[in-house]
């Protein structure tokens, strides 16, 4: 716990950042992410559903890439993408979206205790 | 940094202006307020969400029509410093009854002073989960866990966002 130091200073930042929410913070790394997680498709297809250049589209995919929650395959002549079969880093970015939820409602309800008893 | 531990958990810390008494008792007593609702394995609305406050207890979520969820046991309740919990809950978003198949929580309360508490928490051996997605992989239509989770996932964040 080398970085509990960090997040005395800091309340509420975790003491390591989780790669796949941190990817999923962005809106429409999220639009993206949920578009493949309906089904597998190309940049094109992609860029053609969303308010958003084919470059920029790219650019997204390889940040989701990253934090292992998409990967790709070549197909033909097009590059197919779809969420990782691998679900223990979406596992991970959902539980820490949970947990981050739950602590904020604890706060809210520590702080209104400590209205009451005062 | 504990590279191996992040992989396979996740941490969270902060700290309250609360007794560690106080924090640790708003977290197990009011578990309720802690909870985020749209969390819910339940057919229908949670009335409440329970912790039980002893090892062998249960977080139970209450449905409004009376139904039951019982998606975590009290693995240790030791006041006003420390519980762990179990997290039931299979990535096809069903109760794990397999507890080799299961992850865990601990939450930590530190005095950091008389009236300032920091809580560390832990959700750990994410893995032991794995199973469950290597089924759903497999398994026909196997996308049903995943989307469901996603649903979640997504109205929770559109409710931080606004």
């Amino acid at each position: 716990m080398t970085g509990s130091a960090v997040s005395d200073n800091l309340p509420f930042v975790q003491t390591y950042r989780t790669d796949g929410l941190t990817a999923l913070g962005d809106p429409t790394r999220r639009a993206i992410f949920e578009r493949l997680a309906d089904r597998p498709r190309a940049v094109g297809e992609l860029a053609g559903e969303l308010p958003v250049s084919r470059p920029a589209v790219s650019q997204h995919l390889k940040v989701l890439k990253e934090a292992r929650l998409v990967t790709d395959q070549q197909v033909g002549t097009r590059r197919i993408y779809r969420v990782d079969p691998d679900g223990l880093e979406r596992l991970r970015a959902y539980l820490d979206h949970f947990w981050d939820q739950a602590l904020a409602g604890y706060r809210s309800a520590v702080e209104q205790r400590m209205k009451e008893t005062s | 940094m504990n590279t191996q531990a992040a992989a396979t958990s996740v941490r969270h810390s902060l700290v309250v202006d609360a007794p560690v008494e106080i924090a640790f008792s708003v977290f197990t007593e009011d578990f309720d307020s802690v909870k985020p609702r749209e969390h819910n394995i339940l057919g229908v609305d949670i009335a409440e969400s329970v912790f039980e406050p002893r090892v062998g207890g249960h977080i139970v979520d209450r449905g409004v029509d009376g139904s039951e969820c019982r998606w975590a046991r009290v693995l240790a309740y030791e006041p006003p410093n420390r519980v762990v919990f179990s997290w039931d809950i299979s990535p096809l978003w069903q109760i794990e009854t397999d507890p080799d198949r299961t992850s865990e929580v601990e939450v930590r309360f530190v005095a950091e002073s008389q009236d300032r508490t920091r809580v560390e928490l832990e959700h750990r051996h994410l893995d032991r989960h794995g199973d469950g997605w290597e089924g759903m992989r497999e398994g026909v239509g196997g996308d049903q866990g995943w989307p469901l989770y996603l649903d979640r996932f997504r109205t929770s964040a559109q409710q931080i966002e606004h």
